[in-house]
């Protein structure tokens, strides 16, 4: 495992829709170099043949219901802590360019 | 009556049914007992007092489990038309829409909702100092941290503002903070309790569960909000047990397994002496003691590091501005506005989580990171897999060191991360496990010991505990407030 260097906290950063000021980008790559290097100590056991563990338990199996009507949040109920909407919807900037 | 705010729920069920107070009476002493001390601990970020007296004085059922009594909510369980925020900034103004599974269960039973408990954003934390609302005190030593994440419900019940609390878990968030406020906490069995309406941290780990005075109450809590609910296809549809047959006094034929793994480096001396005591009493009461070895301990935190922020910064995708919460202002476009919002409405400490678990799942890495993991996490459960074919459950410290100043470790996130070194694991691999007083430091402060057990088994946990609380006397001392 490699640590990180800024421009990759830069790049990861934007995929998650984070914007960092040069201050926290200094700080956070520091920081992070540090913890991916603790981290890197899992490379001291070998995994070849183990199969991962995405849940604990066993008992977890896929859960289907019946497909069928029932009482769900209103438009004014899921729209109720909107910080911006018009009507029946929630209100974004502007996607498409134009006009 | 005098003191009441300083009962446990069973006993206060006691004084009600003899007729010798009332849940008007027991309410008023909490708010006053609140009034007086919350200057100091700053435990609350919502109260509910109007909610609660409307409740006491009329809607809330006569007759339930917990009729009467007065329950605090963590800041990140949903209660309908209540402002929630999980100590952040980017849910300013969110009320949500609909109640959690757990506060339908607990008003169901009459219990009372006395308001929300401070909490670190988002439970990234071990502190409770990265709140949006500052930290919470330590009722021991107002100058430490009360532990995280759930430390505003821990400090309230230490400091007896409310009888009850309910907190999460995700790395060790309710039974840290109840071992350095000297408090019983325990995190079920994954699956054991409906998440639902529970915003998400990381949703392979996350857990709710009791915070009380002592282990009764903890049984009795528990037999509240456990049970399936369709509503969270990861609880689990089993029976649920009367928690209450599991208390008795003996400890005959019971082996206990203790890790050599976790007495080892960063453990502070005074709380190896007192959790080897207390192993000594669990002994003297009748249980085998063995050595036993999980060995790759070692290897938690680096795991819970990728799986939890990994998870983290998956489900914290959906605060971006649109449907609730916080809006950056000044946005020309829809990005802008995501980057904008996320970046003014997280604090610290969210942010670097999402930022590593944002690496650990990115082209490239995902391997090295994620999926190497979750086979570690593997490795982990086969180890407790293996103890418990020799033993019934496993006693450890719950926190290497006593309460630590606040502002210690907040400038350095990796010391920060090695106070959960001992709860991580039981996370890992799903099992329940409590925290319980087993001691004091030479300053006064609480130490807990953790207890253990297979899934499903939370009924071990409480006889070993219950066993342990009734031969000693640590859950009866109280701060000096």
């Amino acid at each position: 495992m490699k640590t990180i260097d800024k421009k990759t906290v830069e790049k990861v950063a934007h995929l998650a829709r984070l914007k960092l000021d040069d201050k926290e980008l200094e700080l956070y790559s520091g920081q992070l170099a540090s913890i991916l290097l603790y981290i890197s100590k899992l490379n001291e056991i070998d995994t070849a043949n183990v199969i991962p563990t995405s849940h604990a338990l066993a008992t977890l199996k896929n859960v289907f219901r019946k497909d069928c009507l029932k009482r769900s949040l209103t438009p004014d109920e899921a729209l109720e802590n909107a910080p911006s909407k018009e009507g029946d919807f929630f209100k974004v900037p502007q996607i498409i360019e134009g006009k | 009556m005098e003191n009441l705010h300083s009962l446990t729920a069973h006993k206060l069920k006691e004084l009600m049914a003899r007729g010798e107070t009332d849940p008007s009476a027991i309410l008023e002493g909490v708010f006053a007992r609140a009034e007086k001390v919350e200057p100091k601990v700053k435990a609350f970020v919502l109260s509910g007092k109007e909610r609660a007296r409307k409740a006491v004085a009329g809607t809330a059922r006569k007759n339930g489990k917990l009729a009467g009594i007065p329950v605090l909510l963590k800041d990140n369980l949903c209660v309908k038309g209540e402002a929630t925020t999980c100590g952040s900034k980017i849910l300013a103004g969110f009320k949500p829409p609909y109640d959690a599974t757990v506060v339908r269960k607990l008003e169901a039973e009459g219990a009372i909702l006395i308001g929300k408990a401070n909490m670190d954003e988002f439970a990234f934390g071990s502190s409770c100092e990265t709140s949006c609302y500052g930290p919470t005190k330590n009722p021991w030593d107002t100058a430490c941290i009360p532990g995280g994440s759930s430390g505003g419900s821990a400090a309230a019940v230490a400091a007896d503002e409310t009888i009850m609390a309910l907190g999460s878990d995700t790395g060790g968030s309710i039974r840290q903070p109840a071992a350095l406020c000297g408090v019983v906490g325990l995190k079920p069995t994954y699956g054991r309790v409906s998440r639902y309406g529970l915003i998400a941290f990381a949703s392979s780990l996350d857990q709710i569960g009791p915070i009380t005075k002592d282990v009764r109450d903890s049984a009795l809590l528990l037999s509240v909000i456990a049970g399936y609910d369709e509503m969270d296809s990861t609880s689990v549809d089993l029976p649920v047990p009367d928690y209450s047959n599991a208390l008795v006094e003996d400890l005959k034929g019971l082996r206990i397994g203790v890790p050599k793994e976790y007495f080892v480096k960063g453990i502070d001396g005074e709380v190896e002496a007192s959790v080897r005591a207390g192993i000594g009493v669990l002994k003297s009461l009748g249980a085998e003691v063995k050595e036993i070895s999980l060995p790759h301990t070692e290897y938690a935190v680096s795991t819970y590091y990728i799986v939890g922020p990994a998870e983290a910064s998956s489900n914290l995708a959906r605060f971006d501005g649109v449907q609730y919460g916080f809006r950056a202002a000044g946005a020309d476009d829809m990005i802008e506005m995501y980057i904008k919002t996320r970046s003014e409405g997280f604090g610290n400490e969210a942010k670097r989580r999402i930022l590593l678990g944002t690496y650990c799942l990115s082209t490239g890495y995902y391997d090295a990171y994620y999926l190497k993991a979750q086979k570690v996490r593997t490795k982990i459960r086969e180890d407790f897999d293996k103890a418990f074919s020799v033993c019934d459950c496993i006693v450890t410290p719950t926190s290497p060191t006593p309460a630590f100043k606040i502002g210690e470790r907040a400038s350095d996130p990796l010391s920060m991360y090695l106070s959960d070194v001992y709860t991580i694991p039981a996370n890992l691999a799903g099992l329940p496990a409590i925290s319980i007083p087993c001691g004091f430091s030479g300053s006064g402060l609480p130490i807990g010991m953790q207890v253990l057990a297979k899934p499903f088994d939370e009924e071990t946990i409480f006889r070993t505990a219950y066993a342990f609380e009734q031969g000693t006397e640590f859950h009866k001392r109280k701060p000096n407030l």
